[in-house]
């Protein structure tokens, strides 16, 4: 039997469980994902945000709950970890037309098209090993677009990359979200640097804490200090509409009406140290 | 005259499979597959025993064999219950071990134990060079097939996946190949030295290459001149040939990792 996702969805992710090592690491976590929207998954280390990327991507098979593809979706994937083998000669132009199958939208043309919107043309020849952090994530952006994908799945893109790449790197998702107009699931275990442009913000903790819009530009101190007014405009922090504490294990303790505002500051406090630990 | 009718067919034999060595041998290298080998060369023996005792042919019996242990790491290793070195080592001298004891046990056949550890190739027939080439052939057809897949498994196994790549299937088949090319080669150099000529003409061409299929074609070059130079050593100076095979690769891959090459 083959469901279609419903309300033109191009993916839908229906009460979804996974069990690795008798640990519940996702709990009923629904999520759809629409067509030409950004959405954002953010959360503590070991949340569970990598384990949703997966059972999105149909790497893992979720306990329960399912997973519920378009037919023939096509998915630009770049993964939080690549190293090419050290004995391995490729030329970046190589390792990019990897992505796709000779004749199947790989003519040279293409290819430089991508390379130029991600600003790679320059490294084309150079040899995979002895990329820098930006240029690497770059490169492997680029693979993904490479497939015209309908969503670009993006785990952690901004791995490895100094925090002014980071920002250039955030700018140029979403210029791509705007020319392509493909949908975009993107991880990022950073509360701080959920990029403006992001349309929905997914906070994971083992199950979805809470989803929705984040807050336009801030004037968070701590948001200015670390990047300054100019890089601002393209992030902003996610202020949490949530009202109620966890545990340790990401499970929610009911909280008491008159409390709320206590409870809430809490988890930012909480989300906040996990940041400054990574 | 006799003498040269042995040695030509020697040449044809080990071109023939240093030409496939060359091939696979680089994903031997860049998917730290060289355990992997040694494990199914020593399971060759337990298929050499296996195949006296049900009186088939050796050559099948070994691949055969190969076959077998290829498929037993690769449903193993997905259960991730061992690190996969472990499994190899278990598998690796277990199978070698039982062969040897069994083949003790049935002293009814004299088989030259030498010339299985050590290799034997002046002894090859007409018939095993028409396999190594054939069977040769089908390697290189099939590696040719599956190249971008091959390719895009190495890099990494999971974008492979999501692009559309078959990644259990490929691999799978890879390893199959390797298995087929070590039964095959195992005739000329013997079980303790094939992997040798899987690993180190693949290791003396990467410095020379920039490309994936480059190192290929540098790698099976290296691979014959070997095998020529092996033979003529071994002619020259009366040395085992197997082993002069392995040190004139290994000497190739000395003096080439002292040639200056400029990195551009």
């Amino acid at each position: 039997m083959t469901l279609s996702p419903t309300n033109g969805s191009l993916l839908q992710v229906r009460g979804v469980s996974f069990v690795r090592n008798g640990r519940k690491i996702l709990d009923s976590v629904d999520v759809s994902i629409e067509p030409g929207r950004i959405i954002t998954l953010i959360g503590p280390n070991g949340a569970g945000k990598t384990t949703l990327v997966r059972l999105m991507l149909g790497l893992d098979k979720p306990d329960s709950g399912q997973v519920i593809r378009l037919s023939e979706l096509i998915i630009g994937y770049m993964p939080q970890r690549l190293a090419v083998p050290p004995f391995m000669p490729l030329s970046v132009e190589r390792f990019i037309r990897l992505g796709v199958r000779s004749g199947k939208g790989a003519d040279a043309d293409a290819l430089y098209d991508v390379a130029a919107e991600t600003g790679i043309t320059h490294l084309l020849k150079s040899p995979m090993q002895g990329l820098s952090g930006g240029e690497h994530q770059r490169v492997l952006l680029c693979r993904a677009l490479i497939r015209q994908p309908q969503l670009l799945v993006l785990d952690e893109p901004v791995q490895g990359v100094d925090v002014g790449g980071q920002a250039a790197l955030y700018q140029l998702i979403a210029r791509l979200r705007e020319r392509r107009h493909c949908a975009i699931v993107m991880v990022s275990h950073d509360l701080h640097l959920v990029m403006a442009a992001t349309d929905e913000v997914l906070c994971l903790n083992g199950h979805v804490c809470c989803a929705g819009h984040p807050d336009t530009v801030s004037q968070h101190d701590e948001f200015l200090a670390l990047f300054g007014p100019e890089v601002q405009r393209s992030m902003a922090p996610y202020t949490h509409h949530h009202q109620h504490r966890h545990t340790l294990q990401g499970n929610v303790i009911p909280t008491p009406v008159d409390e709320l505002n206590g409870g809430a500051d809490d988890i930012n406090s909480n989300h906040h140290d996990s940041h400054a630990d990574g | 005259m006799p003498m040269d009718d042995f040695l030509f067919r020697a040449v044809i034999a080990g071109i023939g499979m240093a030409l496939i060595c060359g091939v696979l041998g680089v994903f031997v290298v860049w998917r730290r597959m060289a355990y992997f080998g040694d494990t199914v060369a020593h399971a060759a023996m337990l298929g050499v025993v296996l195949g006296l005792l049900a009186g088939m042919d050796l050559n099948l019996a070994v691949l055969l064999v190969a076959a077998a242990v290829a498929i037993a790491l690769q449903l193993l290793s997905r259960r991730r219950a061992w690190s996969s070195d472990t499994l190899l080592g278990i598998l690796s001298h277990g199978s070698l071990a039982v062969g040897l004891v069994m083949l003790s046990i049935i002293d009814t056949v004299r088989l030259d134990l030498m010339a299985l550890l050590f290799g034997d190739i002046l002894s090859v027939t007409q018939t095993d060079i028409i396999r190594i080439w054939i069977g040769g052939g089908i390697v290189m057809a099939v590696t040719a097939l599956v190249w971008r897949g091959l390719l895009s498994i190495t890099v990494h196994e999971d974008l492979a996946r999501v692009e559309g790549v078959r990644v259990m299937w490929v691999e799978t088949l890879l390893m199959l190949m390797v298995a087929t090319v070590i039964a095959i080669a195992m005739k000329i150099v013997g079980i303790i030295l094939v992997t040798s000529l899987l690993v180190i003409p693949a290791a003396t061409a990467r410095r020379f290459s920039s490309g994936p299929e480059q190192m290929a074609l540098i790698s099976a070059l290296a691979g014959v001149f070997a095998v020529v130079a092996g033979l003529a050593g071994s002619w020259q100076w009366d040395t085992p040939a197997g082993p002069s095979i392995v040190v004139a690769a290994l000497s190739l891959f000395l003096l080439s990792s002292i040639v200056p090459v400029s990195q551009s």
